[in-house]
């Protein structure tokens, strides 16, 4: 259950933008290739911030597909399993050219 | 900069997926601001395992991540590894258990210093280590007298992944017995690694086990990646895994004697770029 922690990380970086004011909602970018459940994640950020100024603000993640590029033929490939060949040329030279995201992107905090 | 090129928003500012949303559209409730951010959640994590890296670097230490699955034998390797290097290395293990110091105790007398962390804080203790963690134990390792860190991370193939902690390499223990498509189940895992012992070689004969499924499955999701067969049983391949240990140091070592390139060599396995 590294969501735990991952949502402490998350509550430290949100406080620090937020800078006082009272934040609506927190929006997450997490690649496919991130063993990061968003259910777990969304459970462990109730546990979190309950009781805390943070107590009001929901998670919306974003999920973002896993992509390979193969550096033989050029060929980009989403994937639906962890299989890094390319399915055109069987090259296994390929490069990740998404799935790996895990950022907050965005706030949505109170007006005053 | 991981073994696979990464492509960080953070960085670059594009990556959404076909599916995302553009732009605000979606007739929001007034009185609220919308404030981008794009920061990496990991930053302050690998901030740490900055500091961490440094730390070795400047004491000439190689820095190991040793990860498994539960019981896949890491203490069993690493009592057999410490009887075999300590003529030629000096070592220093820290030892993540989430409440016992049953593998600490397990590993002393071995002439390598031992630092414990216990992971256990509130909700049945973490899963990982993390590079704050590493830090609190490396303050109780006299690292200039060492030549080489190995980390024996917490049991578990899922978190131990995602956190950086300042290491050189990542290696991993896989044992036969748990199957020959993990590799496809904890790609996250098994891509981070540099190095996998594949250990418990000993009950082959016992085993229905096909080493050439895993082999595939590994190479599919990691076709880099070296491996070394073991048995903390009967002592098969150690010889291997300890020359590996040694000649990293060596490289690490040699790089450093070089001015301007000193210290960063050989693949930094950063999860996060
Ligand atoms: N047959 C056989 N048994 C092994 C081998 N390596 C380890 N074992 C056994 O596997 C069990 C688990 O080994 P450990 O070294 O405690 O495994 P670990 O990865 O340190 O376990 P955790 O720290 O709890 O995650 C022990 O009973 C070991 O004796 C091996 O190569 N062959
Ligand atoms: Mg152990
Ligand atoms: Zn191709």
């Amino acid at each position: 259950m590294h969501e735990l922690s991952i949502c402490r990380a998350i509550t430290k970086l949100v406080e620090c933008h937020a800078d006082g004011s009272t934040v609506r909602i927190v929006r997450l970018r997490v690649g496919e290739l991130r063993q990061i459940v968003p259910d777990t994640l969304a459970y462990c950020w109730g546990l979190v911030t309950e009781g805390s100024d943070l107590e009001s603000a929901a998670l919306e993640i974003e999920r973002v597909p896993a992509a390979i590029r193969c550096a033989g033929c050029r060929h980009v490939h989403t994937l639906t399993e962890p299989i890094l060949v390319c399915p055109e040329c069987q090259g296994r030279d390929v490069e990740i050219v998404s799935g790996e995201e895990f950022l907050i992107t965005s706030l949505d905090l109170m007006e005053v | 900069m991981g073994r696979f090129h990464r492509h960080d928003e953070s960085e670059h500012g594009h990556g959404h997926g076909p599916d995302a949303p553009v732009g605000d559209h979606s007739g929001y409730a007034t009185g609220t601001d919308r404030i981008e951010i794009l920061e990496r959640i990991f930053d302050e994590n690998d901030h740490t395992a900055d500091a961490n890296r440094r730390d070795f670097d400047q004491a000439d230490v190689l820095a190991v991540n040793l990860m498994s699955s539960p019981g896949a034998g890491k203490t069993a390797l690493l009592r057999e590894t410490l009887l075999r290097l300590r003529d030629r290395l000096r070592v220093g293990i820290i030892e993540g258990d989430i409440e016992t110091s049953i593998d600490a105790d397990r590993l002393t007398g071995l002439g390598a210093e031992i630092a414990l962390l216990n992971t256990a804080n509130g909700f049945g203790g973490e899963c990982h280590l993390d590079a704050p963690m590493v830090r609190s134990a490396l303050s109780r390792l006299p690292l200039s007298n060492l030549d080489l860190v190995i980390v024996e991370n917490v049991g578990n193939l899922v978190c131990p992944a995602e956190f950086h902690v300042g290491e050189h390499n990542r290696a991993m223990v896989y044992a036969i017995t748990e199957g020959e498509e993990k590799p496809l189940k904890y790609p996250v895992m098994f891509r981070s690694v540099d190095l996998v012992l594949v250990n418990k070689v000993d009950l082959l004969p016992h085993l229905e086990f096909s080493i050439e499924d895993f082999y595939r499955n590994l190479r599919n999701v990691n076709p880099r990646v070296e491996v070394i067969e073991t048995s903390a049983r009967n002592g098969a391949g150690l010889d291997l895994w300890c020359s590996w240990l040694t000649a990293r140091h060596a490289e690490l070592a040699a790089a450093r004697a070089r001015p301007a390139s000193a210290a960063r060599i050989s693949p930094s396995v950063s999860p996060h770029g």
